[in-house]
């Protein structure tokens, strides 16, 4: 495992031998490390399969007395399976995507890729806090270099910086959070971690510390505003593994403190973790709504698919701490699956982004159209991930949503009367964030991919190279394997859930039959239903040629009044948004500008802000700017004044001596 | 102790009281050429009462050191700041932050401090030198004194040598000096920081015209 997680770095490292050959870098060392990433889920795999018999190593690296510990138990093995598998459709597409002259000279870009590859990974093989921190830093920064990369322009610095401050703050909070875990043993390893003696009171804070540092990195909503910054900056297979790959280290992190290090939950945790998932997946599904920028666009569901997940494992939570096991290692599983799931469908659709970035140049909505016709392969990509984002039957989106729904529909098992009450809305919170992201993406490829070009430019796109196909086909194969056959991915899940509550939800017994609990209350096949689909379109076709055979008569269609139509007839992206906008206006902040009815060159301009900037950043940084101000006092630029504190302090020091 | 002569001990109080002198005369003088003799003066008896001490303690290595201090403190860096600051053109020097008698009297504040802050130093040494602590605590705070309230460059150089004179004194009292490797080390960064000071009074003066470190406010960030 570990040689495998070298063989990153070490591609990254030849990466510099020769930084400016795209070729080299190119062609040779992001397809090696896409078989890197086989191998890693290969052995993802494997440590599933070997159940309650982790592994564990001490490495002769570190510092004198705290060395690295690593171990792969089933939790990090499910985690390196989706890194493992996402990684490697990723790394085919970047072989293809880079090209020369974009920022960053290939070699070094090379370099922070696959750091940040190895990071991920080490980061979910770390056993002790110390080499955690140290992984998760490493991951931090390559991805800052990766965000960054095209640094000339302004605004990408400026995401970059804010990116970085709150990887930091959000490492500071670990940080904090391991210092209570330890439980005054002084002992880091997450082995003396888990026997460590903590009282409900510290217990709490060290689970609140996590969410707050976890929920930095995972983007949940107070914390989010990095998110939709960072993630449009990065070229796009970047931004596909920041998305799709480094959220879900969060997600682990999450999981290993709550379930594995932690032995005592309590509802109250569950309740707050429940309520900040909703909370995240209707806010990133109503600003993913309005939004114009694709990237953007996708930067705010990947907030809404975070908030599904974290959803997940605060109804976990609750069932944990409310003795129901069983229901637990559901919502648990549905979690899981979703996370391996936002790791196909949001890379995919970041890839596809990508392709129609390259060939248009254009990343706002409002400024593309119609590129099914030139770009054919993107297209059928993107729909597949867009299908299955949008959780339609039978992609993958549709298990874990339904999955995690089945998980909502078990709460008056709950005996408390408070959490019964509270529980029915948040599934209808759910269903409705559900129904908002089908709607954003039904926006996302209709204003793409449908329609007539909105701009003439857009007639000779190029569609995806051999390479991008194949990294491409890899995750929609994916999505539609997960969507068909979502036993083997439960299977999976069921592992982590044996190792974390110490129990496993039976789905069934047959391969491609779904049954959560009992086939009674439910029940799912997404194999039956694609034969279902296919078969009734194939009929449909049959009988619609059989009937209509011979009888096609080729005229001009009725124009419905409009003799011609042009590209500004459609509707935009905009217009799309403006329901969104107008139901919840209150979550935004909007400046509009309507044009007069007189004006012969009638213009139209929306800009929405997320209010949350407003309400909560910007007070922050005025008080941080305030204190910095009042600290600026001291440096008074006199060379005597600064002689003076130097002189004090001596003096301070030389009294407390005495 | 070898030679536990009777005249030792007083001649040594005298010598420390003579560089408390001295290190007043530094905080009064407002000429830098004036500073840079007296400076030199400290550097002699330093090295007197290090020759002192070596003799009464009878160990070989202080007479290295003594040496060492005789060169570098008395002959080699007046030497050079002469030379400097007649190529600087800074003679003159007269401008304080703070008016004269008023930095004598915090002087004078820092002196009590500092044999009240010696005592229980000077306790717990074994040395025959032990009375003198407290002197070279006072000439290493009187130093800085210097260097807080003068505006020109050069003359912070020469509180920085004085202040390192004074830790030097502490030394050869507490402990009858540090390990030769030590001492060694500091004289070589004293020179060397010394070095690197001279070209930013260069340095200095092209951006500023001016040694007057008052300009340097002009960096700070708004």
């Amino acid at each position: 495992m570990l040689l495998l997680v070298l063989g990153w770095l070490f591609l990254g490292a030849i990466g510099l031998l020769r930084p400016h050959s795209l070729r080299f870098v190119a062609r040779g060392l992001f397809p090696a490390g896409a078989v890197i990433g086989l191998g890693v889920a290969l052995l993802g795999t494997v440590a599933l399969l070997a159940g309650h018999a982790p592994q564990a190593m001490v490495l002769p690296l570190g510092l004198p007395s705290l060395p690295f510990h690593v171990r792969l138990d089933a939790l990090s093995g499910f985690f390196l399976l989706l890194m493992g598998l996402a990684g490697a459709g990723i790394s085919i597409f970047a072989a293809g995507y880079f090209r020369s002259g974009e920022g960053t000279a290939p070699g070094l870009l090379g370099l922070h890729y696959h750091i940040f590859l190895a990071s991920m990974a080490l980061v979910v093989l770390a056993d002790d806090a110390y080499f955690f921190m140290v992984a998760w830093e490493l991951m931090a920064l390559s991805s800052y270099f990766l965000v960054v990369s095209q640094h000339r322009l302004p605004e990408i610095r400026r995401a970059g910086f804010l990116y970085l401050l709150m990887a930091h703050l959000g490492a500071l909070c670990l940080l904090l959070s391991f210092g209570v875990l330890q439980g005054g043993r002084w002992q880091f390893t997450f082995d003396a971690m888990r026997g460590a003696p903590l009282t409900p009171l510290w217990a709490t804070v060290a689970f609140l510390l996590a969410l707050l540092g976890f929920g930095a990195k995972a983007g949940l909503v107070p914390l989010h505003g990095w998110l939709p910054e960072a993630h449009p900056a990065a070229p796009s297979p970047v931004s596909a593994m920041m998305s799709g790959l480094m959220l879900k280290t969060a997600v682990y992190g999450m999981l290993r403190i709550t379930f594995d290090l932690l032995h005592v939950q309590f509802w109250q945790w569950g309740v707050l973790v429940l309520a900040l998932g909703l909370f995240s997946a209707i806010y990133g599904a109503i600003f993913a709504g309005v939004k114009t920028d694709m990237k953007r666009l996708l930067a705010y569901s990947s907030i809404e698919n975070i908030g599904l997940i974290f959803t997940g494992i605060g109804l976990a939570i609750l069932f944990d701490a409310c003795h129901l096991p069983l229901f637990a290692a559901l919502a648990l599983s549905a979690a899981l699956l979703h996370s391996l799931n936002h790791a196909f469908f949001k890379s995919l659709l970041f890839l596809a982004t990508g392709n129609v970035l390259h060939a248009t140049k254009r990343r706002s909505l409002g400024a593309l159209g119609g590129l099914a016709h030139t770009m054919p392969w993107v297209a059928t990509m993107a729909l597949v991930g867009t299908l299955a984002i949008a959780g339609l039957p039978p992609l993958n989106g549709f298990v874990s949503e339904w999955l995690l729904l089945q998980a909502f529909l078990f709460t008056p098992q709950i005996p408390h009367a408070f959490i019964n009450m509270l529980v029915p809305l948040g599934a209808a919170v759910l269903a409705l964030t559900v129904a908002l992201a089908a709607y954003v993406m039904v926006k996302f490829y209709g204003i793409i991919f449908l329609g007539q070009p909105r701009e003439p430019a857009l007639e000779d796109a190029h569609d995806a190279n051999w390479l991008e196909r194949i990294g491409l086909a890899w995750l929609a194969l994916g999505c539609i394997a997960i969507g068909v056959l979502p036993q083997i991915a439960l299977r999976a899940a069921g592992a982590v859930t044996g190792l974390l509550l110490g129990q496993t939800v039976n789905f069934s017994s047959q391969l491609w039959w779904v049954a959560p609990i009992t086939a009674k209350q439910a029940s799912y096949s997404g194999l039956l239903l694609l034969a279902g689909i296919i078969c009734v379109v194939g009929i449909t076709f049959v009988v619609v040629r059989g009937l209509a055979h011979g009888r096609f008569r080729r005229t001009v269609p009725w124009d419905c009044g409009y003799p011609w139509q042009t590209s500004r007839m459609q509707d935009t992206a905009e217009g799309f948004g403006q329901p969104i906008r107008h139901i919840f206006g209150t979550a935004f902040d909007m400046e509009r500008e309507l044009p007069s009815p007189s004006d012969s060159a009638p213009h139209y301009r929306i800009h929405v802000e997320d209010r949350l900037w407003r309400m909560a950043y910007l007070p922050i940084e005025r008080a941080v700017q305030r204190l910095s101000d009042a600290i600026g006092v001291l440096q008074g630029g006199r060379l005597a004044i600064y002689l003076l504190y130097s002189f004090l302090t001596l003096l301070a020091l030389l009294v407390g001596v005495l | 102790m070898p030679h536990s002569n009777h005249w030792i001990v007083p001649s040594l109080n005298l010598l420390a009281s003579i560089l408390l002198l001295i290190s007043f005369a530094m905080l009064s003088r407002r000429r830098t050429q004036r500073l840079i003799t007296l400076f030199a003066w400290q550097g002699l008896v330093l090295f007197t009462s290090t020759c002192l001490v070596a003799y009464s303690s009878g160990q070989k290595e202080m007479y290295y050191s003594a040496g060492l201090t005789l060169m570098l403190k008395v002959i080699a860096l007046p030497w050079i700041l002469h030379r400097l600051i007649q190529r600087l053109g800074a003679q003159w020097d007269s401008e304080l932050l703070v008016n004269i008698p008023t930095t004598m009297l915090v002087g004078l504040v820092l002196v009590i401090f500092a044999f009240g802050l010696a005592q229980p130093i000077s306790r717990m040494a074994t040395t025959i030198t032990r009375n003198t602590i407290g002197i070279a605590l006072a000439v290493i705070f009187l130093a800085f004194l210097m260097m807080i309230t003068r505006r020109k460059a050069v003359t912070q150089v020469i509180g920085f040598l004085a202040m390192e004179n004074g830790l030097f004194f502490a030394a050869t009292s507490a402990t009858y000096g540090m390990p030769m490797v030590i001492e060694l080390g500091i004289a070589l960064d004293l020179l060397v920081g010394f070095f690197i000071l001279g070209i930013f009074f260069f340095q200095i003066r092209e951006q500023f015209d001016s040694l007057d470190l008052s300009h340097l406010e002009a960096l700070k960030e708004e």
